[in-house]
C-alpha cells in the first residue's frame, strides 16, 4: 500500500475494449424508446399508440395505462426525512399528467433503437398545458400551480435542526416589527449589553447563494438490458448503475417479482457521479416489459434524453447569516435553504440537502447553529446526488460567508479562518452540526498550503497589478472545508432518513493455486477498486497485487454489499477486504501451525511466508497452506477446509477528510472572462493506498468544482423547456479551461477504521467552488464587486461590474437577457445547430 | 441525437452533385464534412431525404498560387488550410483562423466550401473571408459564376447559393509585407463558437494606418463589416485606434441569448475590435 501501481483498469478502458452495457446483443433482443413529454406540465388529453404499431420493425407499444399492473410500487425513493414528507407517486409511463419535459407518456419496443425512434412520431397524442412552477420561491406563494394536484401544496418537507439559542444571534432586538432590520444592519451593536450572546455578535453577515442545478454528464450515459434468464426462474438486469446491490432491492419492490429472482449485474460502468446512484424509470421499464414480452430488452439513452432524464444536481438557494465578534471569532450560523426536488423524488432526492446540514459549520468551532430547510417540487427534472452531495452547498455557503467577514473586517482571509479553526483533534469531537469529527489537523494544511502558493508572493503581484491598473486583475480565494465520508454506519444513516444499513462486505478466498479472489460489494465505475483493493490484499497477504483479482459488480457473484458512492467504499467497502484477508491469515497461520507442527504463537508471518521464531529455516508459504487447505487433507482436527473468508464491516463513525485550496484567478475587467491560473491545494484523506489514484480523483473532482463555479449551470425557460439541452450549449470545460493543480497532502489519519483512511472521492468538487468564486470577488473587489452567483460567465462578471461602478445601462441586463429567454428564433436555431 | 432517416448518394464529379441536386429537388442536401449538417439533422431540425456526398471530390482539395490571390478548393479541410505552406505564407489569417475552429476533429472534417455554404454568422470564416473581401466561386447547371463576400451571405444560414449550385472554389488575396492582420474570438470555452469574433487586416505605412478592413462574427444575421471604424482608421495614427474602436458596432444588430445579451455583444465587438487593430499593427 502506499505505492503508486498504474490502474489494472486502464488498460481496456483507453483501448476501447471496455465491456459497456450498450455492447451486450442478445438474440432476439428489442430496443425501448420513450416517447417523452415537450411540455413541463400537461395533461395528457389523447393518447393512441397504435399508429406506432404499423412502422416497419415495431414489435409492441404501450401507454401507462397498459402497463400500471406491473409496477404496483412505482419508483421507489428510499428517503424518509420527516415524518411529514409529501412522496408522490411516480409511475414509469404517466396516465394522467407529464409533470417535467422529458417526463414518460408511451414506450415503443422495436428490433432496433433508430427504427423505436422513428416509430415515436406515429404515436397521436394531444396536450393541454397546465400551469408551471420551475421557481421554488414562486412554488410555495399561495396561489402558486401545483406540481402535485393531489398534495395540495408544492412543500416537500420542512427539516430543522440546530444547537444553542441561535435566533438570538440575529434576532433579538427592542422593536418586534423591526426583527428583520436589526439582522440586516447590526454592524456594532451596542457594547455592554448585558444580553451576553447578542452584545457579542457585532458582525452579522447575511447573504443569498444560489446553488445553480447542474447536469451530471457520465461520459456513458444510461443503458440497461434486461432478460429472462432462460435457466432460472428469475431475471437478469446489466445496467450502468452504481449501485447493483439496491438496485436489486428496488427493482424488486417496484415490480413485485421476488428479490432472489433478480440478478443484477453492473458492467464496466462509465462515470456516475451520482447520477447513476439510481434506480430509474427505465430500468424498471426495461425488466417489466422483458418479463411481459418474454424477450430481452435494451435501453440506451442518447445525450438528449441524458441531459432531460437523468437527475441533475444541486439546486438550492442558500440564505446565511453568519455572525462573529469584531475580531472575527465566528459565534453563531443560522442557515435556511431552498431545495429543488423537481417533479418526482428519485431515490435519494430528500435526503441531499438534509444529509449536507450538519456540514454548513465547516472547520470552524463555535456554538450556536440552526438550519431549516424546505424541499421544494417544481416542474423540472428530478434532482438528486451529485458529486459531493450536499456538501460542496454547505462547504460553498460557509466558505463563502467567511470570506465576506474577512471583508467585512478587512482581515485576510486565511487569518479569519485560522482564528476558528479548531485544534488539532485525534479523537471524535462534537461538532455544532451534531456530529463526531473523527480527527482533524486544519493548522498543517494552511500551513503547508500558504507555503506551497507561496501566498505573501501572490499577494505583491496583485497589489501591483491594482496599482498598474492592469485590465486583467488577480484575485485569490481560499476554501479550507472538510466532509463527510464512509457512509457509513447503519444506525447514523437511519437516523438521517437513510435505513437500509450503511456496512459492507467482502470475501477472500485464496485459490489451491495460491492466486487470490476478492469479491466485493463496492461498485466501482471509474474509481480503481480493482487496484486499490488488490493492493490491500497483497499488502496483508503477503502476495503481489498482480496475484490478485477484484470481482464486483454481479448480485450472484459477489457478497451482498452496499455499492459505491459518498467516498465511501474505501473507508468501508476497502476495510471490509482489509479485514477478511485478516481472518484468512489468522486460519491460515492455524493451518501453518500444523503443517509446521509449531505452536501458533511462535508463528511470524512475513512477505508471505509463516515461520516459526527463532529458526527461519522452518517455515511455509501461505500459497502452500492455501494448497494444504483447499485439499484438506492435512488440516487441524474439525477445521473447514478453504481459505475462504467473509467480513462485513459496520463503522462506528464516518470519516471526515479535510483541507485548505488557494485558487489564483485571472479576471479580463474589460471583458468578464475570468480564468483561474493555479489552483493550490493540500488535502487529508488520512493513509494514501495509491498516491496516482489519489491524485486522479482530486484532478477530476477540481475540474468538476471549477466547472461550477465558471463554467456549468442548467438553463430553464419560464416555461420550463431545458435550454441547456446539449454539450454545445451546457458548459462542460475541457482541459484547455483548466490550470495545472499543484497538489500536497497532509496525513491524519482517522480513529474510524483500522487502516486510518478517510475517502477522497468529492473532495475537490466539494473545496474548489467557494475557493474560485472568493478568488473572483477577491480580484474584482476594489472596483467594489461584493457578490457573484455561480457560474462566473463572462457575461455576469461583466454585468457586476457595470454594477458595482453604477453604469445603469448595463444593470439588469444579464437577468433580462435569461428572463425574457424569448426563444429569438435564429438565435434557437444557432445554438441548436452548432 | 438520433436523425430521421435518409437516403445517400455519392457524388462522383461536381457536374454529378449538380445532376443530382436537380434529380432529387429541394429535399436534397449536399454533404461534405458534415460538422455542421449532422449536428441539426441528430436533433431533427434538418431532415433531408437525400445526402450527396461530396466526400470523394479530391480535385476540390487544393491550395494554389494565382499570382495575386490563393485558390483554395470548397473540399479543403480547416486542417489542411491551417498547415498549408502557402496560406501561411501569403494568407495568415486565413491558417490560423482555420486552427480555431473546433476541435482538431472538426477540422479534419469540416470544409472551407462547408462552412461558407453554411453561411453561420457564427462561423469564424465567414468574418474571415468578408474581412480579406475574398470571392466564392461557385456552379450550377448553366456554368460557373463567381460571387463577393460581401454579396455572398444574404442572411442567416441564407447564402446566394441556388439550390442546384454547388460552391468550389474560394478566392482571397495574398497580403503584403505591409498588412497587419488579426482575428481575435472571444468564447466561452476555448472549443466553442464565438460569443463575438473581429478579423482586422491593416494596411500599414510608416507606422499608420493606410486602410482597415474588420469582419465581424455573431453581431447579426450575417457577417459584418466594421464599416464606421473601417472609416475612422483610414489613415489613421495608432493612438487613433482606440476611438475608432469604440464604433465598431454601429450598424450592427447582435441577438441575445442565453450566452450574451446584445449589449453585451456590442461592448465586446468595440474592446475586442480594438485589441484586434492593435495586434495587427503589431504583426
Ligand atoms: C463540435 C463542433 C465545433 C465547431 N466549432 C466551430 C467553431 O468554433 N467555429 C466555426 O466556424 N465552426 C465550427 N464548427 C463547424 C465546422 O467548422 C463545420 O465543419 C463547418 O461549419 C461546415 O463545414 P462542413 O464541411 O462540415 O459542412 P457540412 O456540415 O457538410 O455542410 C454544411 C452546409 O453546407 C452545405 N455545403 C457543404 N459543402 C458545400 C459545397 N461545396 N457547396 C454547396 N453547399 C455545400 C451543406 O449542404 C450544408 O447545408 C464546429 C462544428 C462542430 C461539430
Amino acid at each position: 500500500m502506499g505505492g503508486g501501481l498504474p490502474r489494472k483498469e486502464d488498460p481496456a478502458l483507453v483501448t476501447g475494449r471496455a465491456n459497456w452495457t450498450d455492447n451486450i446483443q442478445l438474440p432476439g433482443m428489442l430496443h425501448l424508446a420513450l416517447l417523452r413529454s415537450p411540455f413541463a406540465h400537461a395533461k395528457v388529453t389523447h393518447l393512441d399508440v397504435s399508429g406506432a404499431l404499423d412502422r416497419p420493425g415495431v414489435v409492441a407499444a404501450f401507454t401507462g395505462e397498459d402497463l400500471a399492473d406491473e409496477w404496483p410500487g412505482g419508483v421507489p425513493c428510499a428517503a424518509v426525512v420527516t415524518e411529514e414528507q409529501n412522496t408522490p407517486f411516480q409511475a414509469p409511463i404517466v396516465t394522467d399528467e407529464a409533470r417535467y419535459m422529458g417526463d414518460v407518456v408511451a414506450v415503443v419496443l422495436a428490433t432496433d433503437r433508430y427504427k423505436a425512434q422513428d416509430a415515436l412520431e406515429s404515436i397521436e397524442v394531444d396536450y393541454e398545458p397546465l400551469g408551471v412552477v420551475v421557481d421554488m420561491e414562486s412554488a410555495l406563494e399561495e396561489g402558486s400551480p401545483l406540481v402535485h394536484e393531489e398534495l395540495g401544496t408544492n412543500e416537500c418537507f420542512t427539516f430543522t435542526a440546530g444547537v444553542g439559542n441561535v435566533d438570538e444571534l440575529f434576532d433579538k432586538t427592542d422593536d418586534p416589527d423591526d426583527q428583520a432590520a436589526a439582522a440586516r444592519a447590526p454592524d456594532v451593536q451596542g457594547e455592554g449589553d448585558t444580553d451576553a450572546a447578542f452584545a457579542k455578535a457585532n458582525v452579522v453577515i447575511k447573504e443569498r447563494y444560489i446553488q445553480q442545478r447542474l447536469l451530471p454528464t457520465a461520459i456513458e450515459p444510461r443503458a440497461t438490458v434486461a432478460f429472462q434468464d432462460p435457466g432460472h426462474n428469475g431475471y437478469v438486469v446489466y445496467s450502468a448503475t452504481q449501485v447493483p446491490h439496491l438496485a436489486k432491492i428496488v427493482l424488486s419492490l417496484a415490480t413485485g417479482i421476488p428479490e432472489n429472482e433478480i440478478r443484477v449485474v453492473a458492467p464496466d460502468v462509465g462515470g456516475g457521479f451520482g447520477s447513476k446512484l439510481n434506480v430509474y424509470r427505465e430500468e424498471i421499464l426495461a425488466l417489466v416489459l422483458a418479463k411481459k414480452l418474454g424477450t430481452p430488452v435494451k435501453f440506451n439513452e442518447d445525450r438528449s434524453e441524458n441531459y432531460q432524464a437523468t437527475i441533475h444536481g444541486r439546486g438550492q438557494i442558500q440564505d446565511i447569516e453568519l455572525a462573529a465578534t469584531s475580531e472575527g471569532r465566528i459565534l453563531g450560523l443560522r442557515v435556511k435553504l431552498l431545495d429543488d426536488m423537481g417533479a418526482y423524488l428519485q431515490l435519494l432526492t430528500p435526503a441531499i440537502s438534509v444529509s449536507g446540514a450538519a456540514m454548513f459549520p465547516g472547520v470552524y468551532t463555535f456554538d450556536a447553529f440552526s438550519i431549516e430547510i424546505k424541499g421544494v417540487f417544481t416542474n423540472l427534472t428530478p434532482t438528486d446526488a451529485y458529486r459531493g452531495a450536499g456538501r460542496p452547498e454547505a462547504a460553498y455557503a460557509i466558505e463563502r460567508a467567511v470570506d465576506s467577514l474577512a471583508r467585512k473586517l478587512d482581515m485576510d482571509p486565511a487569518e479569519v479562518r485560522r482564528k476558528n479553526f479548531y485544534e488539532p483533534f485525534d479523537e471524535p469531537t462534537e461538532t455544532p452540526g451534531g456530529l463526531q469529527y473523527d480527527s482533524m489537523n486544519m493548522q498543517a494544511a494552511m500551513d503547508r498550503l500558504v507555503e506551497l502558493a507561496d501566498y505573501e508572493g501572490l499577494r505583491r503581484e496583485q497589489q501591483q497589478r491594482r496599482e498598474n491598473n492592469d485590465p486583467v486583475q488577480l484575485g485569490l480565494g481560499f476554501s479550507t472545508y472538510t466532509e463527510i465520508c464512509g457512509l457509513g454506519p447503519s444506525q447514523a444513516l437511519a437516523g438521517l432518513g437513510l435505513g437500509g444499513g450503511g456496512w459492507e462486505a467482502a470475501n477472500v478466498r485464496m485459490l489451491v493455486t495460491g492466486k487470490v479472489e476478492v469479491a466485493t460489494g463496492t461498485s466501482p465505475h471509474g474509481q480503481g477498486h480493482e487496484t486499490s483493493w488488490a493492493q490491500i490484499a497483497a499488502d496483508a497477504l503477503g502476495v503481489t497485487p498482480d496475484d490478485v483479482v477484484v470481482i464486483h459488480g454481479d448480485t450472484a457473484a459477489v457478497p451482498f454489499g452496499r455499492d459505491t458512492y459518498g467516498s465511501r467504499s474505501l473507508a468501508v467497502g476497502g476495510i471490509a477486504v482489509h479485514l477478511a484477508c485478516e481472518k484468512v491469515v489468522d486460519k491460515a497461520k492455524k493451518i501453518a501451525a500444523h503443517m509446521l507442527e509449531a505452536a501458533e504463537d511462535d508463528l511470524e508471518f512475513e512477505g508471505g511466508k509463516f515461520s516459526v521464531a527463532g529458526s527461519p529455516d522452518q517455515n511455509v508459504s501461505i500459497q502452500d497452506v492455501a494448497g494444504g487447505a483447499y485439499l484438506g487433507a492435512d488440516i487441524p482436527e474439525g477445521m473447514e477446509p478453504t481459505l475462504n473468508e467473509n467480513m462485513t464491516f459496520d463503522p462506528p463513525n464516518f470519516t471526515f477528510p479535510f483541507g485548505a485550496h488557494l485558487c489564483v484567478t485571472e479576471v479580463d475587467t474589460e471583458t468578464g472572462k475570468a480564468w483561474v491560473r493555479d489552483y493550490y491545494a493540500v488535502d487529508d484523506c488520512g493513509p494514501v493506498i495509491n498516491p496516482i489514484i489519489v491524485d486522479g480523483q482530486l484532478h477530476g473532482g477540481l475540474a468538476q468544482g471549477i466547472a461550477q463555479a465558471l463554467y456549468e449551470g442548467v438553463i430553464y425557460s419560464e416555461e420550463g423547456n431545458l435550454m441547456t439541452g446539449s454539450m454545445v450549449d451546457y458548459m462542460i470545460p475541457g482541459a484547455p479551461e483548466l490550470p495545472n493543480f499543484t497538489l500536497d497532502r497532509t496525513v491524519t489519519p482517522s480513529p474510524s477504521n483500522p487502516l486510518g483512511v478517510k475517502g477522497v472521492g468529492e473532495a475537490g468538487t466539494i473545496g474548489s467552488p467557494p475557493a474560485v468564486m472568493n478568488s473572483i470577488i477577491d480580484a474584482l473587489s476594489p472596483l467594489g464587486v461584493k457578490h457573484m452567483d455561480m457560474p462566473a460567465l463572462p457575461m455576469r462578471v461583466w454585468n457586476a461590474i457595470q454594477d458595482a461602478q453604477g453604469n445603469a445601462a448595463a444593470s439588469g441586463e444579464y437577468d433580462a437577457a435569461l428572463g425574457s429567454r424569448e426563444a429569438d428564433v435564429k438565435q434557437e436555431g444557432r445554438s441548436e445547430e452548432k | 441525437m438520433i436523425p430521421v432517416a435518409f437516403d445517400y448518394e455519392v457524388a462522383e464529379s461536381v457536374d454529378h452533385a449538380i445532376e443530382l441536386l436537380g434529380q432529387h429537388g429541394e429535399d436534397a442536401k449536399l454533404i461534405a464534412g458534415g460538422h455542421s449538417l449532422i449536428p441539426i439533422m441528430r436533433l431533427r431540425l434538418a431532415a433531408p431525404s437525400v445526402l450527396i456526398d461530396l466526400d470523394r471530390l479530391d480535385d476540390l482539395n487544393y491550395v494554389r498560387d494565382e499570382g495575386d490571390h490563393l485558390a483554395i478548393g470548397a473540399m479543403t479541410r480547416h486542417r489542411d488550410v491551417h498547415y498549408n505552406e502557402l496560406v501561411r505564407e501569403h494568407c495568415g489569417i486565413l491558417g490560423y483562423t482555420a486552427g480555431l475552429l473546433g476541435d482538431p476533429s472538426v477540422q479534419h472534417r469540416g470544409t472551407l466550401g462547408g462552412t461558407l455554404a453554411h453561411g453561420d454568422p457564427a462561423g469564424d470564416m465567414p468574418s474571415v473571408i468578408s474581412a480579406l473581401e475574398g470571392t466564392i466561386v461557385v456552379k450550377g447547371p448553366d456554368g460557373e459564376r463567381t460571387v463577393g463576400a460581401s454579396d455572398f451571405f444574404k442572411d442567416y444560414l441564407f447564402t446566394d447559393l441556388d439550390e442546384q449550385e454547388v460552391v468550389t472554389e474560394v478566392r482571397v488575396p495574398k497580403l503584403s509585407s505591409d498588412t497587419g492582420w488579426s482575428y481575435k474570438k472571444f468564447s466561452r470555452r476555448s472549443q466553442d463558437w464565438a460569443i463575438v469574433g473581429v478579423a482586422a487586416v491593416v494596411e500599414k505605412s510608416n507606422g499608420n494606418i493606410d486602410s482597415a478592413r474588420i469582419g465581424l462574427t455573431s453581431m447579426g444575421s450575417t457577417p459584418i463589416r466594421a464599416t464606421a471604424t473601417e472609416q475612422a482608421l483610414s489613415g489613421a495614427s495608432p493612438d487613433q485606434v482606440a476611438e475608432a474602436a469604440n464604433s465598431a458596432d454601429e450598424g450592427t444588430s447582435p441577438g441575445t441569448d442565453d450566452a450574451a445579451s446584445a449589449e453585451f455583444r456590442r461592448h465586446l465587438a468595440r474592446v475586442w475590435t480594438r485589441r484586434a487593430i492593435e495586434e495587427a499593427l503589431n504583426r
